[in-house]
């Protein structure tokens, strides 16, 4: 619903907002009445919950708003809040004579936009439209978005054809989940707009059979909660897989709708690693729809958010650049990797929303996923400061590299790889300069000492040797990556200061595939973004493979220490938002190994242009040379297209640094190389 | 004539309760809240308060006589009246039900007893006050003044 139709028959909302009021106590509800009457508002009271659940339950859109009080003898408000959040959809504001923060909390957590503590005042009252406005655009947003977006990747589907295989892929995961929820979405829809038509037995989901489903759900996790198993484990008579559907369904909007309420008080709660509950998943996951409903600054306050996985995957979806990097700062404070990359990502996002509408959308059908992975696997990711901000400081430089690509050059003024970055894409040269600007990124952004060295090549040279191509596609640093790396391995201070000697250390893996160029310098710009993944205590892992690099890429000057391991990250022009997710994934991936799952599904999508990180051990540059051939224009795919196949072996860390690897189509590891397959399409 | 002084008994009397901690200010905004469209709104929440308080106050006597004692009853009751005489602006009702509060969660019926006394002492007292008040007011009005409320 839109704000226009909120306004309905009245012109002036919130004049006429109708309000529904529960307070068991005669004198208050007298009071709130008559305060809301005061406010012009078109008032129903009721002194019984029940009865107002029933004629919430009679015509949900009787009422515009709900404020309720907790403490009734015929239900608990908070039971009522509960049940109107799930079957209604409406806002509620709870209202209690108890003021203990522990009460406001529940309040909050059971999904209440508000707690106003008696006496109510009035000029409380006089603003409690906006939450009606606030409930309503969210919705009317995040409705079309999600529809835009089941679009554009139809449409990216058929216009790009094989190069986006990858992304398409995943997109047809993601389409054929958004279906599913589309149809269930229907389903409820159906239920609410003509009950009277109903066929079939409406399922009254009474205290007891919600408390039920709640009970199974959480046996169950609310991930892996399906309505046949819900169904199973409630076992109850008469109720169907259907009913459980659609229950869950409310279910899930319910759950993030407390999210992003709670999301903000929660945040500090959050930052500090408080994951938890399964509210608080569910939060992440709330998040991320959030992001894509909301606008900018909502986003960015859910990026804040504890759900710092989920945040960066909305961000990533998140329409404006502007938001992202504003939300930045804020994201400094917080110590999360996923954070910066969501910045990164977003930037790239944006950049290529610019270039092709359709890679947004796969960029956040990717985040989505691997947010979820993360919050799951590592609820204790926020503990390490030092990590956090080497990843925030990376993430800046991608942003702010992305926004000088992108158009958005405010940010990048502070960090020296903005301006390298944005020296290139004014040279229109991307060669020579583009390399500088990646090592001073990783120098800073990387403090763990990983160097990426990237080198720009002119869009002609890169075709002409692969090095070149290499070079002049961007280095896109995964600061996810190196930053978890080295909270896990490696003490950031100790690889601080490694980097910033660097110069042994580094190990400079620039793979790129620089889809741009051919295009227009924007888009390389884009490419600039670098990943750069390092190794800390993983470099020994890495070394045999870091060597294999310097041969490799024995035209640049990549010192490789064994003790790191450097990984580079391609960039792609085009498929900037493939890699993006791809980097989410990879983050993701260093959480939990369920990154591999998306990666896999991804790269099956490219499978057919799959280069092996073999090849790359035995000749990275033929491969690479045909890459730049063909990538020129489809370099970005290739990124999305490299599918790391087996991180059994490597830890986790090197999971994730082989997958940004694959990204990069940089295999810095040996085992990357042995196991991981990059697959370029385009070849 | 008779009409100024009974205004000005009025806003002394008026002005005492609020000295004397009986009302807050929230009976400054039931007042307010009182206009033409609903002219006597402040009487009907007072008598409101009137009724709920004393069914309240009787049934906490009641719920306190028996021989298991059902505190979370009892403490529900006395966050309602907890509610209301905070609506209303009773505050030294309203803080006698708070310290009431605090003896429920001990489970202290000796204090909750004491304590049940003292919200009744302390309701009677508003109760008159308030009820002085409104018949100054019903004078004002009677007189052929304006509501001072």
């Amino acid at each position: 619903m839109t704000v226009e139709e909120i306004r309905g028959d009245s012109e002036n909302f919130p004049v006429g907002m109708r309000v529904l009021a529960v307070d068991d106590d005669p004198i208050c509800l007298k009071l709130l009445d008559t305060l809301l009457r005061k406010c012009q508002y078109h008032v129903t009271t009721t002194s019984q919950a029940r009865m107002a659940l029933k004629m919430l339950r009679e015509n949900k859109e009787r009422f515009d708003l709900v404020i309720s009080d907790v403490h009734m003898p015929d239900m608990d408000g908070f039971k009522l809040l509960e049940l109107v959040g799930l079957e209604m959809d409406l806002p509620v504001i709870m209202l209690s004579a108890n003021s203990d923060p522990k009460l406001v909390m529940k309040g909050v957590t059971h999904g209440a936009c508000d707690y106003l503590v008696k006496p109510v005042r009035i000029e409380e009252l006089r603003n409690i439209w906006q939450h009606v406005i606030r409930r309503k655009k969210f919705d009317g947003k995040n409705q079309n978005k999600s529809g835009d977006q089941v679009k554009t990747h139809q449409a990216s589907r058929e216009g790009h054809g094989s190069p986006l295989t990858g992304d398409t892929d995943q997109n047809g995961r993601f389409n054929r989940k958004r279906k599913d929820e589309e149809d269930e979405s229907e389903d409820n829809g159906n239920e609410s707009e003509d009950p009277g038509s109903q066929k079939k037995p409406r399922v009254v989901w009474s205290i007891e059979l919600h408390r039920k489903f709640v009970a199974a759900v959480n046996q169950l996790g609310i991930e892996k909660a399906v309505p046949k198993r819900i169904l199973d484990l409630m076992n109850v008579d008469g109720l169907t897989r259907e009913n459980v559907a659609s229950h869950l369904q409310k279910y899930r909007l319910y759950l993030k709708r407390i999210s992003s309420v709670a999301s903000q008080q929660a945040n500090m709660a959050a930052a500090l690693g408080v994951k938890d509950s399964p509210f608080m998943r569910m939060g992440s996951l709330d998040g991320l729809g959030d992001f894509r409903t909301l606008s900018g600054a909502r986003l960015a306050n859910v990026g804040l958010s504890p759900f710092t996985s989920g945040g960066m995957l909305g961000r990533l979806n998140s329409p404006a650049n502007v938001n992202l990097r504003n939300l930045t700062p804020s994201a400094l404070i917080q110590p999360s990797q996923t954070q910066n990359l969501n910045n990164s990502i977003t930037s790239l996002g944006k950049m290529h929303s610019a270039l092709s509408p359709a890679s947004p959308n796969a960029s956040l059908f990717q985040g989505i996923p691997s947010s979820l992975e993360l919050d799951q696997l590592q609820p204790s990711r926020g503990a390490p400061g030092s990590a956090n901000f080497n990843s925030i400081d990376d993430s800046r430089m991608f942003s702010a590299a992305i926004g000088s690509s992108g158009n958005l050059m405010n940010s990048s003024t502070n960090s020296p790889m903005m301006l390298n970055v944005q020296q290139a894409l004014g040279g229109g040269g991307f060669g020579n300069q583009s390399t500088h600007n990646m090592a001073s990124f990783n120098a800073e952004s990387f403090n763990a000492g990983v160097s990426s060295s990237s080198n720009l090549l002119d869009p002609g040279k890169c075709n002409e040797n692969w090095q070149n191509a290499l070079e002049s596609s961007k280095m896109q640093p995964n600061p996810l990556l190196s930053t978890e790396v080295f909270h896990s391995q490696l003490p950031l201070n100790g690889a601080r200061d490694n980097s910033s000697s660097n110069g042994a250390y580094f190990h400079n893996n620039a793979i790129e595939f620089s889809s741009a160029m051919a295009l227009p310098p924007f888009e390389d710009s884009r490419d600039m973004q670098c990943q750069e993944s390092f190794v800390g205590d993983i470099q020994n892992m890495n070394q045999a493979p870091s060597q294999r690099w310097e041969e490799q890429s024995g035209n640049y000057a990549h010192s490789s220490n064994n003790v790191f391991g450097s990984l580079n990250s391609h960039i792609p022009g085009n498929g900037i938002v493939s890699p993006l997710g791809r980097s989410l994934d990879q983050n993701s991936g260093i959480l939990n190994q369920k990154m591999d799952m998306f990666i896999n599904g991804r790269s099956t999508g490219s499978a057919s242009n799959l280069l092996q990180q073999n090849e790359n051990e035995k000749s990275a540059t033929e491969p690479r040379t045909r890459s730049h051939e063909d990538f020129p224009f489809e370099q970005p795919k290739l990124q999305g297209g490299f599918v790391p196949q087996s991180y059994d072996s490597l830890d986790e860390l090197m999971n994730a640094m082989i997958k940004r690897e694959q990204d990069e189509t940089i295999p810095n590891c040996d085992f990357g190389f042995d196991d991981y397959s990059f697959g370029s399409e385009s070849l | 004539m008779e009409v100024d002084q009974l205004q000005r008994t009025f806003h002394h009397y008026h002005a005492s309760l609020f000295n004397e901690g009986f009302l807050d200010e929230q009976f400054v905004q039931l007042q307010q809240l009182q206009d033409e469209s609903n002219p006597g709104f402040v009487v009907e929440v007072v008598s409101l308060f009137f009724e709920d308080s004393e069914r309240l106050l009787n049934d906490l006597s009641k719920a306190l006589d028996q021989e298991n004692v059902d505190f979370r009853k009892i403490d529900a009751h006395v966050h309602q009246l907890k509610g209301s005489s905070s609506s209303i602006g009773a505050q030294r009702v309203r803080d006698a039900c708070i310290a009431f509060r605090n003896f429920c969660d001990e489970r202290n019926i000796e204090a909750c007893l004491k304590c049940l006394q003292q919200v009744r002492q302390e309701y009677l007292l508003v109760k008159t006050k308030l009820e002085a008040l409104l018949r100054l007011e019903q004078q004002i009005v009677a007189a052929g003044g304006a509501s001072p409320m």
